[in-house]
């Protein structure tokens, strides 16, 4: 059983929530992920580290409770225990030397952002950094992105804070010289940020949320087509440059289980239930 | 006993095709009492048997056949647990026919003794009885061993280790322990409680098992010698699977035979919505390959309400690899067995969901290096076959996370682990390895044989590192 340390709304149906497991966050770096299993029933679900206490011995993720598991995941609190906590899995993100980085963040995923973010500036990058949401309620570590950018925008998709939309970035993009970015978001922000960065040829790196079952090369649920070559989103990635990547595939088949996640979160809507225990 | 009694074996009980279809219970019920008396008064309990001859492990057949006869089933169970401290899987999963049964001498003249069953009921009849714990007997300087990955050459080196006193502490990176037999091999066939009873024996022989530890990614092998252990075993199997590299291939509905086992059986896939991970079988299921894994893809597919499921095989029934009795089960059940084809494209409906597959007909030339006659593609034969979900089971290979992770450890072309075969040892010092990560996929009982060489290298390798001999 893995601790649940602390456990913070950062938007609503967003939460951080800080693991205990000194194992794990001795070895985490920024871009890797766990997965969890909250129950003997439960499914596993891959989220990406946020963030480690290796005084505390914590390992911290940040989720979007938008499914059956997440939504359970969202009703334990502090001093509760899910049985599963599998980690650190995947590479590492690319944190070097490269000069002036581009950094994009949506919703959820800003909270990872930032420790990605934090590698970066602590290896003398330059940083240039956008925070995105879908409304100004929706800013997930707006302030923790800031403290480490050398240039800072925030958009929203309603335009209620900062930017409407990415396509300012196009003129940020037009006006100074990037060496790389990152981006971490939905695979439409992704998608649309590889667009823009496309014609420049800026070596743009996507964290692409496959589905995912074991994590460790066992499946092959997460194949993605990089390069026009399959790979596997779990041992080869889960960072991969987004210029090579199959983006439309991806979007296919992440909706493999469309009807029966739907399915799954009406139940779990509709009969409740939370974490099984014993 | 008469002649013509003796040459004929006790059969066992099955559930009947029309309810196992629709249902993940074990198909094959296993001998009562009687019928396992029955059977064991047929062995000749030969002087010089050949049986043991063809099991990789050298259970004492006569001997503990010889104790069920006597009604000493508790005994029996005990004589084998001397070589194989698996035989409730083993009774259920071997490839008798290839091993112990095929080498008895009344195969001769008429069924060889059902090895396998009697294996089974002696050890099932001791689980319900409640197992008890041996005595741990110290010989010599005791160490400290990591085990990687928890299957039945992990469990094996294990049990041996730790009966020994050493201390043992086994890392698994999935959520259960057991390795292929929890997550590839269907309920209907080992039933997962069984797996688990193993594994909890061994945690009452004192193994510290550490589900979630996926070496290679929290600890490296290097990392492990560096906090105290003095040996390492790599038991981590061959689970990465192949795919056809034919166009098609990342549609929806095409399933390597992992992903789906695994969501079927570790994840318990056939009880969505009560447990969280769907599968979603379609209507006409092609599974692509002719091994155990071809089968139990198959067979689950069954259970999970397709219609029509197809093995599709490039060569002819006469060179399937699977177990034959699962083959037997299978047509039994209904599959549908395409020989001698070979797909050749997936095609897909707008919506990325797999709707076709293209085949090409094959016919045997001339025998390849495994000795089985190679097929060859029939030109111009190509049709298309009307499926909705496609299973892939062309085999795995190692999973080559440790090998990358760890300086020293060499390994084949194959991404197989080089070993010693006398001793299990690895070219790295310290590290022994065996089961499927040396020999590529192969069975429950070669992966334990394995086990057992590497255990008494490591107790070796302990005794000259410590200097207790
Ligand atoms: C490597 C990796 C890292 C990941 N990291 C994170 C992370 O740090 N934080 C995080 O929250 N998720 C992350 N994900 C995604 C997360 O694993 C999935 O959202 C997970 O499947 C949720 O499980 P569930 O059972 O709650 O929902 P599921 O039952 O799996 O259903 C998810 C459903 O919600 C829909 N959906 C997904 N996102 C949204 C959204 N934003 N708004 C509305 N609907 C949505 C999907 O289409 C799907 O229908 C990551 C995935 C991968 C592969
Ligand atoms: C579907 C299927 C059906 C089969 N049917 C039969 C049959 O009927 N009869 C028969 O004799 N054989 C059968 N086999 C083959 C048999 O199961 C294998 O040969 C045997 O399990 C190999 O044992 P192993 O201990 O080497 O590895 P495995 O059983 O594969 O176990 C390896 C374990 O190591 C873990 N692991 C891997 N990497 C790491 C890591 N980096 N860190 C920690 N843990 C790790 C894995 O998660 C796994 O649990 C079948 C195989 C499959 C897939
Ligand atoms: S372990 Fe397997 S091969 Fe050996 S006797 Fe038992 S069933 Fe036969
Ligand atoms: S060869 Fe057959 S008859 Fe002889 S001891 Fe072995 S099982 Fe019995
Ligand atoms: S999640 Fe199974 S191989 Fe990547």
């Amino acid at each position: 059983m893995y601790k649940i340390v602390t456990k913070t709304e950062l938007a609503p149906n967003i939460y951080l929530i800080e693991l205990a497991s000194a194992d794990i966050a001795n070895k985490s770096n920024p871009g890797q992920f766990l997965i969890l299993r909250l129950d003997d029933k439960g499914e596993r679900v891959p989220l990406t580290i946020a963030g480690v206490d290796l005084n505390k011995g914590t390992v911290s993720t940040a989720f979007h409770a938008v499914g059956r598991t997440t939504k359970k995941l969202a009703k334990l609190n502090a001093g509760d225990s899910i049985m599963d906590v599998s980690g650190p899995l995947g590479n590492p993100a690319e944190v070097g030397n490269f000069g002036k980085v581009l950094l994009v963040g949506g919703g959820v995923w800003c909270a990872p952002l930032y420790y990605v973010a934090q590698a970066l500036k602590k290896n003398n990058n330059k940083l240039v950094v956008v925070a995105a949401g879908r409304t100004q309620n929706d800013m997930v570590y707006e302030n923790e992105l800031k403290s480490v950018a050398d240039e800072f925008h925030v958009a929203t998709d309603d335009g209620s804070k900062g930017n409407e939309g990415l396509d300012f970035l196009a003129d940020v993009l037009k006006a100074q010289k990037f060496d790389h970015a990152v981006v971490m978001g939905p695979v439409s922000a992704l998608k649309k940020v590889v667009e823009m960065t496309k014609p420049y040829g800026l070596n743009t790196m996507v964290t692409l949320a496959s589905l995912m079952v074991d994590g460790t090369g066992m499946c092959g649920a997460c194949r993605v087509t990089v390069g026009g070559e399959t790979k596997f989103a779990c041992m080869d990635g889960p960072e991969f440059n987004g210029l090579d990547v199959d983006f439309d595939e991806l979007v296919l088949r992440q909706r493999v289980y469309l009807p029966e996640e739907r399915m799954a979160s009406m139940i779990h809507d509709k009969l409740g239930g939370g974490v099984k225990r014993g | 006993m008469d002649k013509e009694q003796r040459k004929h074996e006790t059969p066992m009980a099955k559930q009947g095709v029309l309810d196992r279809i629709h249902n993940f219970y074990e198909v094959a019920l296993g001998y009562t009492e009687e019928q396992a008396r029955a059977e064991a008064e047929r062995c000749l309990q030969c002087p010089n048997p050949r049986c043991v001859q063809g099991c990789p492990v050298d259970v004492p057949i006569p001997q503990f056949i010889k104790l069920i006869k006597e009604g000493n089933y508790i005994g029996a169970s005990e004589k084998i647990k001397e070589k194989n401290s698996l035989p409730a899987v083993c009774g259920r999963v071997c490839p008798q026919e290839n091993q112990c049964q095929k080498f008895c001498v009344i195969g001769k003249m008429g069924d060889p003794i059902s090895i396998g069953r009697l294996e089974r009921f002696v050890s099932d009849y001791e689980r319900n009885q409640g197992v008890t714990i041996p005595e741990k007997q110290k010989a010599g300087a005791t160490g400290k061993v990591a085990i990687v990955g928890s299957g039945p050459a992990g469990l094996t080196v294990a049990a041996d280790l730790v009966k020994l006193g050493h201390e043992v502490v086994m890392f698994e990176s999935l959520h259960s322990a057991g390795g292929v037999l929890m997550y590839g091999i269907p309920q209907f066939r080992l039933p997962k409680e069984i797996v688990q009873a193993e594994v909890s024996y061994i945690k009452k022989l004192g193994v510290e098992v550490k589900t979630n530890y996926t070496i290679g990614r929290i600890f490296t092998i290097d990392e492990l010698f560096a906090d105290g252990f003095d040996a390492i075993f790599v038991g981590s199997g061959a689970g990465l699977p192949r795919f056809m590299n034919i166009p098609g291939e990342n549609l929806g509905g095409v399933y390597s035979a992992n992903e789906f086992l695994i969501r079927v059986n570790l994840m318990k896939g056939y009880m969505f919505p009560e447990y969280d991970t769907p599968i979603r079988i379609g209507k006409n299921v092609a599974v692509i390959g002719g091994g155990n894994v071809a089968m139990d893809s198959a067979r689950c597919s069954l259970r999970l309400g397709a219609e029509k499921v197809y093995i599709v095989y490039r060569r002819s029934r006469d060179e399937l690899p699977a177990r034959e009795e699962e083959a037997e089960n299978a047509e039994e059940e209904g599959i549908i067995f395409t020989l001698l084809t070979n797909p050749t494209k997936f095609v897909g409906d707008e919506s990325g969901w797999v709707s076709g597959m293209e085949c090409i007909k094959m016919e045997l030339g001339e025998p390849d290096a495994s000795g089985r006659r190679r097929p060859v593609a029939v030109e111009g034969s190509e049709f298309m076959m009307d499926v909705d979900t496609a299973i892939i089971a062309i085999g795995q290979t190692p999973n080559p996370l440790i090998q990358r992770t760890t300086e020293g450890l060499e390994t084949t072309k194959w991404g197989t682990i080089i070993v010693n075969e006398e001793t299990g040892a690895a070219t790295k010092e310290g590290v022994y390895a065996g089961g499927d990560v040396v020999s590529g996929a192969a069975t429950v009982i070669s992966a334990m044989g394995a086990g057992k060489t590497a255990a008494a290298g490591i107790h070796d390798y302990i005794q000259k590192k410590k200097g207790g001999k």
